[in-house]
């Protein structure tokens, strides 16, 4: 099976070097694509039908076709990779970045040609300390063999690379906050449109993708759209990275086809529940995104099919709750981190997330009264999509209005007996 | 004051943005790993620096989890508490700490050694529970390994 996006990983070693990332190929898709106009990269990603990994899987080829190209487009455009990753429950791009980071930046300059940007950030959160030293590295070195700066390879193509390391915030990771972040201000949302394809960065046009998304550009300039696509079990093109957390045997991250079941990575790979223990629910992408349970365990991970389940496939990272953790209290830890996070922009979500993480707590101490749960259900419709800025308080009411839906009994026992009865 | 090199790390930094601006938080960064953490004394210098306002950098540092504007310790543990840490016995480790420490969050140990704060995902989720000292990851935390962790930092 081929597993493009790990094939250079040696855990515990140093990433390889980038002479070593030569000798196995690297920077000859970069090569490749500076041989064929921007459009035309543009449009093998469009075909190769690439998903954004950040979460929302929007189609990559179609978001960069969006930014105004050609002699009159606003200048300079930007291409920011995301590398911010502070969902719950979601540790994919640190492995990437650490593990392998010049396919990051050979994929970044081959998304900065697609577009015609001139800049390009590598946005990562301060904690990643491993990955900042390396991904430093990797750009010094990319600079010195001429991958980077002015007129890249003879090509004509000027890009200038910098690491940027946050100071910290789980909206940075939001597209428009990270921009706000990048432009030294306080991370907020802003109204949509214009989309930061036009109108980004200091205004200028701006693609932002996340880390695994840009690690699967060079191997689909490098092998093609159809390749690519035939690496998947469905519709959405290519390998995902997949991770279990949880009381599982084997927690840790794969990279397998998209649209592998559920079942399978659960039982194959992590090697089911651990013993003692057994499966209650799930969030199959990270912490804003719905639970699932038993009945769902044939799903195909894929976008469309777990969307069609009510459930999102986010980044793919599952979180697994087994039947000796207290739902409610998983719920609460969940809320605990929305509402800490919460940028305060839009009134529901500044004043609802802290008045649902104080339900919740109360309800988990024994102090629930009749009428929360209905409360809390009227929380999660008053924070729906398109009530709020942006999609952190969305997000949140994934979990918990999939939690009162599947463990209404636990959130109910709760309230009946005073106690939390997980807890001694 | 901004000593030469803080002064000569903030301009390097800024040449990697369009507007002196946009090297605010890093600026705060650059002065807290000398200083620990941004008085408002320092505040003020970078923000002359920049040439912005106090205010206006202030609102930008309080906006940011890892920018200090109160004293820490000569060391800061961060622990994570968000999901998959919670499942995997996050609160046996951070009781231990509580009580090891003497401190709960937000505070530092009396010694002025310890500042203990909780943090979101570390994205270590498949190894959790996990923590940071300083700018060491430590994973599949549990409380008899503390002891010898806390030892490495005097
Ligand atoms: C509150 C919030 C936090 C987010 N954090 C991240 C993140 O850390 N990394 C990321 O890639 N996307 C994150 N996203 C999604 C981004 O807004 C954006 O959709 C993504 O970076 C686009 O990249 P893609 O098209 O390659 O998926 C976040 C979204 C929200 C609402
Ligand atoms: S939904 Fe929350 S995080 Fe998003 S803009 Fe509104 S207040 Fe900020
Ligand atoms: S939940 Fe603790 S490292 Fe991810």
């Amino acid at each position: 099976m081929d597993k493009p996006l790990t094939q250079n990983f040696r855990i515990e070693e140093e990433p390889p070097s980038i002479q070593e990332y030569e000798k196995s190929g690297g920077y000859m898709a970069l090569r490749k694509a500076l041989e064929i106009p921007p459009q035309d990269v543009q449009r093998l990603v469009k075909e190769s039908n690439l998903r954004g990994r950040g979460g929302a899987g929007f189609q990559t080829g179609m978001k960069w076709s969006f930014v105004p190209m050609g002699p009159d487009a606003p200048r300079p455009k930007y291409y920011v990779v995301n590398a911010d990753e502070m969902e719950p429950g979601t540790f994919k791009d640190r492995y990437l970045l650490e593990n392998d980071p010049h396919q990051i930046i050979e994929g970044a300059i081959i998304g900065a040609y697609a577009i015609e940007a001139e800049f390009s950030y590598i946005f990562l959160r301060w904690e990643y300390r491993r990955a900042a030293r390396r991904i430093e590295k990797a750009i010094a070195e990319a600079y010195q063999r001429g991958y980077l700066g002015k007129n890249i390879l003879k090509s004509g193509m000027n890009l200038e690379m910098h690491l940027h390391v946050s100071a910290g915030r789980y909206m940075c990771g939001e597209e428009f906050g990270l921009l706000d972040a990048l432009e030294g201000r306080r991370a907020h949302p802003r109204a949509k449109p214009p989309f930061p394809q036009v109108c980004g960065l200091w205004g200028r046009p701006t693609v932002v993708n996340n880390v695994e998304t840009v690690a699967n550009i060079r191997h689909i300039i490098m092998n093609g759209p159809e390749w690519y696509r035939g690496l998947s079990l469905s519709g959405d093109g290519g390998t995902k990275l997949f991770g279990v957390s949880g009381k599982v045997r084997r927690p840790g991250l794969w990279e397998l086809p998209m649209g592998i079941s559920l079942e399978e990575l659960l039982v194959e790979h992590a090697g089911g529940m651990q013993e003692g223990y057994r499966l209650k629910g799930l969030l199959p992408g990270g912490a804003s995104t719905d639970f699932l349970t038993h009945e769902h365990l044939q799903v195909k991970l894929d976008f469309d099919s777990v969307q069609q389940i009510g459930s999102r496939l986010g980044t793919g990272t599952v979180v697994v709750l087994d039947d000796k953790t207290c739902p409610v209290g998983m719920v609460h830890n969940l809320m605990e981190f929305f509402a800490r996070e919460s940028c305060g922009w839009c009134t529901p979500c500044r004043e609802g997330l802290p008045w649902i993480e104080k339900t919740m707590a109360a309800i988990e101490n024994g102090n629930g009264k009749p009428g929360d749960i209905e409360m809390l259900e009227e929380q999660t419709r008053l924070m729906a999509p398109g009530n709020t800025f942006c999609a952190l308080a969305p997000g949140a009411m994934e979990p918990l209005q999939s939690a009162i839906k599947h463990f209404r009994d636990d959130f109910e026992r709760h309230i009946s007996e005073r106690r939390c009865p997980w807890r001694k | 004051m901004l000593s030469e090199e803080e002064r000569a790390e903030i301009e390097e930094e800024a040449t990697k943005y369009k507007y002196r601006k946009a090297v605010g938080p890093e600026a705060l960064k650059i002065v807290q790993k000398n200083r620990r953490w941004i008085s408002d004394e320092t505040l003020k210098e970078v923000a002359a620096f920049l040439g912005m306002t106090a205010d206006e950098l202030d609102s930008v540092a309080t906006c940011y989890n890892l920018i200090f504007r109160r004293p820490v310790g000569r060391h800061v543990i961060f622990i994570c508490d968000s999901v998959s840490c919670w499942i995997m016995g996050y609160e046996d480790v951070r009781d231990y700490l509580f009580q090891r420490l003497g401190v709960s969050f937000g505070q530092t140990t009396s010694d002025g050694r310890f500042t203990l704060l909780p943090i979101a995902c570390l994205g270590a989720c498949d190894e959790a529970p996990a923590m940071i000292v300083d700018e060491q990851l430590y994973t599949m935390l549990d409380a008899a390994q503390i002891d010898a962790i806390l030892e490495r930092y005097q």
